[in-house]
């Protein structure tokens, strides 16, 4: 950055435990949460329906297997299903209790998740790395069987799909065919931003520290008095939860309906993908995971037209699927810490910049 | 805090002894009916020649390993066998032989990580941070903070500890331990490929430790002349067996050491 921390001062150790404990990046997270609410103003339904609200809620996801397999070190395979979890949850939720708002539920739903979550997460006190993301696999495709064979969970539908119902708050229509992009986009903001705060300041706390005392070396963590098996449990319930809420959101607040091959494997791989290019363990890269997975196909469709060059919707797709495998296996060689650990690098050669270091 | 003279620690109630402990791995026997005891405040020594068992003894003691027979009694209490959060609870904190640090996080953190035990806030708060649990978090700073001044690591407390010379890795993870305020303070090799400056620098550090804090240690150490300057008491092993117990005069003395250590002529 251009900017530096001299002359800021810190006088005590609440200050020097801040998150961001420099002005100029306070100021700079102020600036980028308002221009995302002025957003709304835009009036542009594609950028807001299309691009915002799917890149935060992919976001939350990727925020969720982040405190998995970043924070926690627990591969999983499963967040596909645990996402389903929350959004078959919510479905059911609101169509029993119609009364209650909508926004209620979908954090509730939340809470199935991380239940189910906690019990996928049982085998990990025995088993780790690739066995463990074998296991979460199991649960990946017994959710799956779930969400198809128990059609009480889709109110037997003739569709066998989720119909989101429309459901209002202060009169305004919030879920369902009539409601705004808008509405939909300051819901799914505001609830990705608070989540995120909630995430930063756990993972920066007694909990993230012993989660990642966990990841590093867990003999040792054993040995300073951490129980490994309720810790990790911690991480698979508070994991799922977010999953869970990114799945109720991504149904009733972006696909407006839903059947159970959305939450296949493929949509596990996906959000593993945003967080391994992103950077496992950190927040900021759950954000540029999402933004270069979800963004990049979509630039790629819309920039050929732009400048002229006519291109089929087929080579585009075929483009994307191999510039997205060029990039996973670019960032396992060079970067493993993802995008990330490249912001940390160029910021700190910007601080001592002209000097190399 | 005046330092424990000889006669205070022959007097000394014991706080950790094992008695006829017994630890195999399959037909391996890496301990074999060992007994001994650990007096408060004193500076307890482990030697042997490698493969003796010392440092299954420690995991024995700490609750890693399960021995086969035998009791341990830590204050007071007397099981079959410690569980490592039991050990931890407790009052025993551990360094390792070949450093086990959380390498992904700074050298703050790995020492606040040591306070876990400590800190009692839940989620509820961790998910605020504010109020109780900022009040928590900065109380163990400042408790963190004593000992980053203690063992002279300020320059280094925000530096992700994989990325540090072996030495300070050394040091930070005797700062995790000591940030668990111990008891008893179990040290493998503490060190084992330090130069001698280090190793000066170390045994300053142990004795301070054992002195200021007034906390007791078991150390395992290959390097003669500090164990016989560090400790008050020493046990030797080998083969999994207790040859010698005594003072570092005694030991040094002891005929069985000797030929332990130097073979005898067959």
């Amino acid at each position: 950055m251009f900017y530096r921390e001299v002359g800021q001062y810190k006088t005590s150790y609440s200050a020097d435990q801040a998150i961001f404990p420099i002005v100029q990046d306070r100021f700079g997270i102020a600036v980028i949460i308002l221009c995302a609410y002025a957003l709304v103003f835009s009036n542009n339904d594609f950028l807001l329906n299309a691009m915002m609200t799917p890149f935060l809620i992919f976001t939350l996801a990727a925020i969720g297997l982040n405190i998995l397999t970043g924070y926690t070190g627990l591969l999983s395979l499963g967040t596909g299903a645990f996402m389903g979890v929350g959004a078959y949850a919510c479905y059911k939720l609101t169509t029993l209790f119609p009364g209650v708002n909508i926004i209620i539920w979908i954090l509730c739903s939340g809470f199935f998740a991380a239940l189910i979550g906690v019990v996928f997460g049982l085998p990990s006190l025995r088993i780790k790395g690739f066995y463990l993301a074998i296991a979460t696999l199991a649960a990946q495709f017994f959710l799956e069987w779930c969400f198809i064979r128990i059609p009480w969970l889709y109110n037997y539908n003739t569709s066998a799909a989720i119909e989101v119902p429309t459901r209002t708050m202060f009169g305004i229509p919030v879920t369902g065919a009539t409601a705004t992009a808008e509405t939909r986009y300051l819901i799914v903001l505001t609830i990705v931003i608070v989540m995120t705060v909630i995430a930063s300041n756990i993972v920066h706390g007694r909990i993230g520290r012993m989660w990642m005392a966990v990841r590093d070396m867990d003999i040792a963590a054993e040995l300073i008095g951490i129980r490994l098996l309720p810790t990790k449990l911690l991480a698979f319930a508070v994991s799922s939860f977010y999953c869970g809420v990114a799945g109720a959101m991504l149904v009733f607040l972006w696909y407006g309906g839903a059947e159970s091959t959305v939450f296949s494997i493929n949509q596990s791989f996906f959000v593993l993908f945003m967080v391994i290019i992103g950077g496992l363990g950190s927040l900021l890269g759950s954000y540029l995971g999402a933004a270069l997975i979800f963004m990049l196909p979509i630039i790629l469709r819309l920039a050929p037209p732009y400048f002229g060059i006519p291109v089929h919707a087929a080579t585009v797709e075929h483009v994307t699927f191999m510039l997205v495998g060029g990039l996973i296996v670019f960032f396992l060689i060079v970067e493993p810490h993802g995008l990330a650990r490249l912001w940390q690098v160029a910021k700190q050669k910007l601080r001592v910049w002209p000097f190399p270091y | 805090m005046r330092a424990p003279s000889q006669s205070d620690i022959a007097a000394g109630e014991v706080l950790l002894s094992v008695e006829n402990v017994s630890l195999s791995f399959g037909g391996v026997r890496a301990i074999r009916d060992v007994s001994f005891d650990i007096r408060k405040g004193e500076i307890r020594a482990i030697i042997g020649p490698n493969g003796a068992g010392k440092t299954s003894m420690l995991n024995v003691i700490n609750g890693f390993y399960t021995p086969q027979q035998g009791k341990i009694t830590f204050k007071g209490a007397t099981r079959n066998k410690m569980r490592p959060y039991d050990a931890a609870r407790g009052g025993i904190a551990r360094t390792f032989q070949n450093v086990a640090l959380f390498r992904g996080m700074t050298a703050l953190d790995n020492i606040m990580a040591g306070r876990t035990l400590r800190m009692h806030r839940g989620l509820f708060w961790q998910m605020l941070r504010f109020g109780p649990a900022m009040q928590e978090e900065v109380e163990h700073r400042r408790r963190a903070e004593e000992i980053i001044d203690f063992l002279h690591i300020e320059h280094i407390r925000k530096v992700q500890v994989g990325r540090l010379p072996y030495g300070l890795q050394k040091r930070v993870e005797l700062a995790r331990a000591l940030a668990m305020e111990p008891e008893l303070l179990l040290l493998d090799e503490p060190m084992a490929g330090m130069n001698l400056e280090e190793k000066e620098d170390m045994s300053r550090f142990i004795l301070d430790v054992n002195q200021h804090y007034g906390t007791t240690i078991a150390l395992i150490e290959h390097d003669m002349g500090v164990v016989m300057d560090l400790s008050d008491r020493v046990v030797v092993l080998d083969y999994g067996q207790k040859i010698a117990d005594g003072t570092p005069d005694e030991v040094k003395s002891n005929q069985a050491v000797i030929d332990a250590y130097l073979g005898v002529a067959h």
